[in-house]
């Protein structure tokens, strides 16, 4: 018997409803956000998504115009969705395993912000190295 | 021995910038089940507490629990998750050995008396005075309460230290039993799980320090963020339980189709623990997602609880009927099953009468 005997057949798992579940949410807090300007988070990793959703819930997103890479303690990716304001967050650690899956209602993830610490650090390097 | 700095303090030295301080406390929030908004208070509050001194004890056990927590996919590890803490005494872990060892243990114990964490891997041996598991000539259950006296909290790691594990398993020769058989007055946590999910080891810790306390527990110690609901409330294969969709044997149609493992003695629906969003080995999967049913390690006496391999035993006419009514709504089910788990357990496991899946699928 070889492996091509075994016969594997790939479910639909659309049906279940996570992913309009999620897209409804999604939908909830971009109108607070368009109200109130408030931003909001998603934990992904919290909802038990099959693979097969997961995938799902990429292709109903789609990708915007904005993507952007972080390379600390790992890289993390971040792009804009199709939906302006819809951010997906993935945070890799330097293995490249996912610690960190985010769907983040912003005009700009938080993160991408430079942080006041490190702005004060970088300057009194930059004085440092001019001799001030 | 060197003061314990704060974490911002150390991870400034090293170069590490805030952002990845925040990324970092984004995988925390993650972790511990916080809103994912929460990664900036963290980090605020993460980076101002003065890392606490660490002793961790291993007793009767395996190390399973410290390889789980090295291999941890937490981000660099190495250089955060333990810069967070000040790990004073870990017997596989340090460098020293022999006396020197040893050493470390009772300066860490006196100069922070009534401050350090204590993590307490395996259980204790007390049959024959304890005489069955030593560690430099003395017994576990010596070191155990002489350590505890002068700890803040200690964290159980692993169902040994939590529950008696696998050494309480019958027949119990060396009279194995759980740190909290014998420590009545300190607060304990429970992180159950042979091993637990690395990244509950980790994020408790980081809870203790951003909050300065325990996080909310169950009615077995166990910290509700991680072990709150069931695997089988957060499992994947659910819906297919609900259809009343379940493999038979590990070969057959619905073990290829991804059907629910129930009757191939899943402890799912009994075992609380995070394997089903948590995952193991970096996110990859847990056993379930492997086609594998959860063996229920994270619960007290899971060794004795008959076959894995065999349902799960349940008394017959009320639970039979609550799980019927379930089936019938639904998503209920993972209501009714959580309410079953604790209120019937006892009675479940004195009875041990099966329920069948026919009682389940209802009509």
């Amino acid at each position: 018997m070889s492996l091509d005997d075994i016969s594997i057949k790939v479910t639909d798992l659309h049906s279940i409803g996570s992913v309009d579940a999620l897209l409804n949410e999604i939908a909830t807090r971009l109108e607070r956000f368009i109200a109130t300007g408030e931003p909001s988070m998603v934990d992904l990793k919290s909802l038990p998504f099959s693979p097969a959703e997961y995938e799902a819930l990429r292709t109903a997103l789609g990708r915007g115009e904005v993507s952007a890479r972080l390379e600390t303690i790992g890289d993390s990716e971040l792009y804009e969705t199709h939906y302006a304001g819809v951010w997906w967050v993935t945070h890799y650690n330097v293995e490249g395993d996912v610690i960190a899956d985010l769907i983040e209602i912003a005009a700009v993830p938080a993160i991408l912000h430079s942080q006041p610490e490190d702005v004060r650090d970088g300057l009194e390097r930059l004085q440092h190295m001019l001799g001030r | 021995m060197k003061e314990h700095e704060t974490l911002e303090q150390r991870l400034h030295e090293q170069g590490i910038s805030r952002r990845s301080f925040l990324k970092f406390c984004a995988a925390m929030a993650t972790m511990m089940a916080l809103p994912p908004g929460s990664a900036s208070a963290i980090a605020a509050t993460l980076a101002k507490v003065n890392r606490p001194s660490v002793i961790w004890l291993s007793f009767q056990e395996c190390t399973g629990c410290t390889e789980s927590l090295t291999r941890s996919h937490s981000p660099a590890l190495e250089s955060l998750i333990f810069d967070m803490i000040s790990l004073d005494y870990h017997h596989t872990l340090q460098a020293a050995s022999g006396f020197a060892a040893e050493q470390s243990r009772e300066d860490a114990m006196k100069e922070f008396h009534g401050k350090y964490l204590l993590l307490v891997d395996g259980s204790i041996p007390i049959k024959d005075g304890g005489v069955y598991s030593t560690i430099a000539g003395r017994t576990n259950l010596d070191m155990l309460l002489e350590a505890a006296k002068g700890a803040a909290a200690i964290v159980a790691v692993g169902s040994c230290a939590a529950f008696g594990g696998l050494p309480n398993a019958q027949p119990n020769p060396t009279g194995a039993v759980a740190v909290s058989d014998l420590i009545k007055d300190k607060p304990i946590i429970n992180i159950s799980g042979c091993p637990p999910i690395p990244a509950v080891i980790t994020g408790v810790l980081a809870h203790y320090l951003t909050f300065g306390a325990l996080p909310a527990l169950d009615d077995r110690g166990r910290p509700k963020a991680f072990y709150g609901e069931t695997i089988h409330d957060r499992c994947y294969r659910r819906p297919f339980y609900d259809q009343g969709k379940f493999a038979k044997t590990f070969d057959d149609e619905g073990a290829r189709n991804g059907w629910c493992l129930y009757e191939l003695g899943c402890k799912g629906p009994t075992t609380h623990n995070a394997c089903a969003t948590t995952k193991w080995n970096g996110g990859t999967s847990f056993p379930i997602e492997s086609g594998h049913g959860c063996i229920g390690c994270s619960e007290p006496k899971f060794w004795d609880a008959g076959s894995f391999y065999a349902p799960l035993p349940a008394p017959t006419a009320d639970v039979a009927s609550v799980a019927k009514a379930a089936a019938a709504i639904g998503a209920g089910a993972a209501v009714a099953f959580s309410a079953l788990d604790r209120a019937k357990k006892n009675k479940v496991q004195q009875s041990r009468e099966k329920l069948t899946v026919d009682d389940l699928k209802g009509e």
